[in-house]
């Protein structure tokens, strides 16, 4: 499992967009579930499907904006070539997981929330991945870490960084 | 000869290496001409011991653990000629550890094969079930009411009488929703269960629309699980092909099915009216209640909707009756918790225990102390809105209402623990902020007083004015609490006061701090 992994995502394309819309816009309060799938497709959630999703739906463009700027997940630009999420909740900030917060930022030269300027690592927080009893923990792209230390970091940054 | 042998799939134990481990074993056996079979088993909750190799003996399951790459080979050497090995454990059932505990939710978790539905049969699956049918739904509401069992989300609302509300409402359409967006810090139950015995909580559910008449279930699993949602989903399509989910489950004259659906990273949505917004696609805006999601839930239609621990609890209680159930625990707080041991602590993980064990048991010898080595110096309990206990505390029993008379909550059964480098004011502030950061912003005291909450306790840090601005954050926790809609914005004032009432100490004014001139 040391193979990178590497999220590959679609451009936007209008036709492609309009089919993940029809192929849930049928089950109950689809929205959240629409949003997922295009972002699932394209690695965020590009803003003229906004309005594709509002139609499909008969709702308000106003209403799928205010829903998309509602959760923290959905993207309005793509990430970085890697994700890298690192728990700062309370369980993880007991384990030492402050230090390693300051530690990513200073070798990405990035603050939590942000993506490098070559957009190869998108740096964020995230509140509790449930592995608090490993703790701190971490998420590339996907791939659980848990019992960081500033080693397991510091291989972590270097592979999000490749 | 062939061996069998147990990894786990649970993603505590994947995040620590479990997956390197299993793929090692096979390749390691491979070469020498073993023949293995590897079952990836849920976690049986020993976080410290992950990741956790066992081996069927006649005499029961042996374990290894914590096992890396580097002693897979070592360790079949061990087990090809019955030698001693550094990391066995002995008899998984006798580890001091597991055999404390009272496993009744948590009795299979960690031993079957979460994919198959078979062994999920084998080892009492279903049991509960059967009876349900053969009782209905008058009877199956007398047992759960008479187990006891009280909500395990957090609030310890009765769950036989909210379902007997629901039972009662007269609709076209019932829906049963499961509550498993789990976003408190230091609690992992509802993953665990999710991910080493999905089965049980569709049981669970599926008994719950059985007794208030609804056939249509939701699970709503926060996005930062992605095992949870795909243990759930092969679950459920494993239940519907044996016929347990559908029309007429299990033969009965019952119809009941279920669908996933992933939140999207808003720790609000755990709070139910805000979850119910959020499945019909809407924000998490709180809602206010009256009225309750028992008369007007999802899509407007009488719902039950519980935590996933509370569903879980449900098959046991019909399988081997209410009292069997109710004979556990303390005083109103009837069964078995599931209770998660987490942060800075030396043996973290799931210990599931009747009610009425003290704190300090949990933390100092259940836990072991701090995995640091340094002292405890403070426990919050309940997540993100629970309060911070001091070692003063310790006598407290694991009890709903001995909690709440200490000006806490045992909210969903995590204990995060700190060590004596823990900057208290700094552990307030972060309270303000998670809840700055995640309010609905429907009600002003939780918008604006997170917010305002922030700032003020970063003047006290900066030494600014400390005893004016302490008053003022008491009295801004006073209006949050009284004020705010729902548990997030009145419950932040809990880590805050408590961090203020329990360790003063941390919060006053450096002698020679002089006051920043503007």
């Amino acid at each position: 499992m040391t193979a990178v992994f590497e999220p590959c995502y679609a451009p936007w394309n209008e036709t492609r967009g309009a089919e993940i819309i029809a192929e849930h816009a049928s089950q109950e309060g689809a929205t959240l579930v629409i949003l997922h799938a295009l972002q699932e497709a394209f690695g965020y959630v590009p803003e003229a499907a906004i309005p594709m999703v509002a139609q499909a739906l008969n709702l308000s463009r106003a209403e799928v904006h205010g829903v998309f700027t509602f959760y923290h997940d959905f993207r309005h630009k793509p990430a970085g070539r890697h994700v890298l999420k690192l728990c700062r909740a309370e369980a993880c900030q007991a384990a030492g997981g402050d230090a390693l917060a300051a530690r990513a930022e200073a070798k990405l030269g990035v603050s939590l929330g942000n993506t490098t300027p070559d957009d190869r690592v998108t740096l964020e927080p995230i509140y509790c991945l449930g592995l608090c009893a490993t703790a701190p923990s971490a998420m590339l792209d996907g791939r659980l870490i848990g019992r960081l230390d500033q080693k397991r970091l510091d291989a972590l940054v270097a592979e999000a960084q490749r | 000869m062939s061996m069998r042998l147990f990894v786990s799939r649970d993603a505590g134990a994947v995040a620590v290496g479990a997956d390197e481990v299993a793929l090692a074993l096979e390749q390691a056996a491979a070469k020498r001409g073993v023949t293995i079979e590897i079952v990836r088993t849920g976690s049986r909750g020993m976080y410290w011991l992950e990741p956790l190799v066992e081996v069927a003996t006649p005499q029961g399951r042996i374990a290894f653990g914590p096992v890396t790459e580097a002693d897979v080979p070592s360790l079949l050497d061990a087990l090809a000629s019955n030698t001693p090995h550094l990391l066995r454990l002995g008899a998984t059932d006798e580890i001091p550890w597991l055999k404390r505990q009272t496993r009744l939710t948590f009795a299979r978790c960690g031993v079957i094969d979460p994919r198959s539905l078979d062994d999920y049969r084998a080892h009492g699956g279903y049991k509960g079930f059967e009876r349900a049918l053969s009782l209905g739904p008058d009877a199956i509401l007398s047992e759960v009411t008479a187990s006891g069992l009280r909500g395990r989300g957090g609030a310890g609302f009765p769950t036989g009488i909210k379902w007997k509300t629901v039972a009662q409402a007269k609709a076209d359409r019932k829906f049963i929703v499961c509550n498993a967006d789990e976003g408190d810090s230091g609690t992992f139950a509802d993953r665990m269960i999710m991910e080493g015995d999905p089965f049980l909580v569709i049981e669970g559910m599926t008994i719950a629309g059985i007794t208030v008449g609804a056939t249509k279930g939701y699970i709503y699993i926060r996005s930062e699980y992605p095992h949870a949602v795909e243990a759930m989903n092969a679950a459920i399509v494993a239940a519907q092909r044996a016929g347990y989910l559908g029309d007429k489950i299990g033969g009965s004259t019952y119809s009941f099915d279920l669908e996933v659906r992933v939140g999207a990273g808003a720790y609000v949505c755990g709070e139910e009216t805000s979850l119910l917004e959020s499945l019909e696609g809407r924000r998490g805006i709180v809602r206010a209640k009256p009225p309750l999601p028992a008369h007007h839930g999802l899509f407007g239609k009488p719902t039950v909707i519980n935590n996933v621990l509370s569903f879980a609890a449900v098959p046991f209680v019909l399988a081997e009756g209410a009292k069997t159930y109710a004979d556990f625990g303390m005083g109103r707080s009837r069964g078995t918790m599931p209770i998660q041991l987490a942060g800075n602590i030396r043996h973290g993980g799931l210990f599931e225990t009747a009610f009425g064990v003290t704190l300090g048991e949990l933390v100092d010898d259940i836990g072991g102390g701090t995995l640091t080595g340094r002292p405890v110096r403070a426990v919050q309990v309940g997540g993100p809105l629970g309060a911070y206990f001091p070692r003063a505390l310790f006598d407290t029993p694991f009890d709903y209402e001995a909690f709440a008379a200490r000006d806490g909550l045992i909210g969903h059964g995590g204990i995060v623990v700190f060590d004596d480098s823990v900057d208290m004011r700094r552990q307030a502030r972060f309270a303000m902020e998670f809840c700055a950061i995640e309010s609905c912003g429907k009600c002003t005291p939780c918008r604006i007083g997170s917010t305002r909450g922030v700032e003020t306790i970063e003047k006290i840090i900066n030494g600014e004015r400390v005893s004016e601005n302490l008053a003022l954050v008491e009295d801004l926790c006073n209006t949050m609490k009284f004020g705010s809609l729902c548990a997030l914005g009145g419950f932040t004032p809990y880590p805050v006061l408590s961090a203020l009432k329990h360790f003063r100490e941390d919060f006053a004014p450096a002698p020679t701090t002089l006051q920043a001139a503007e």
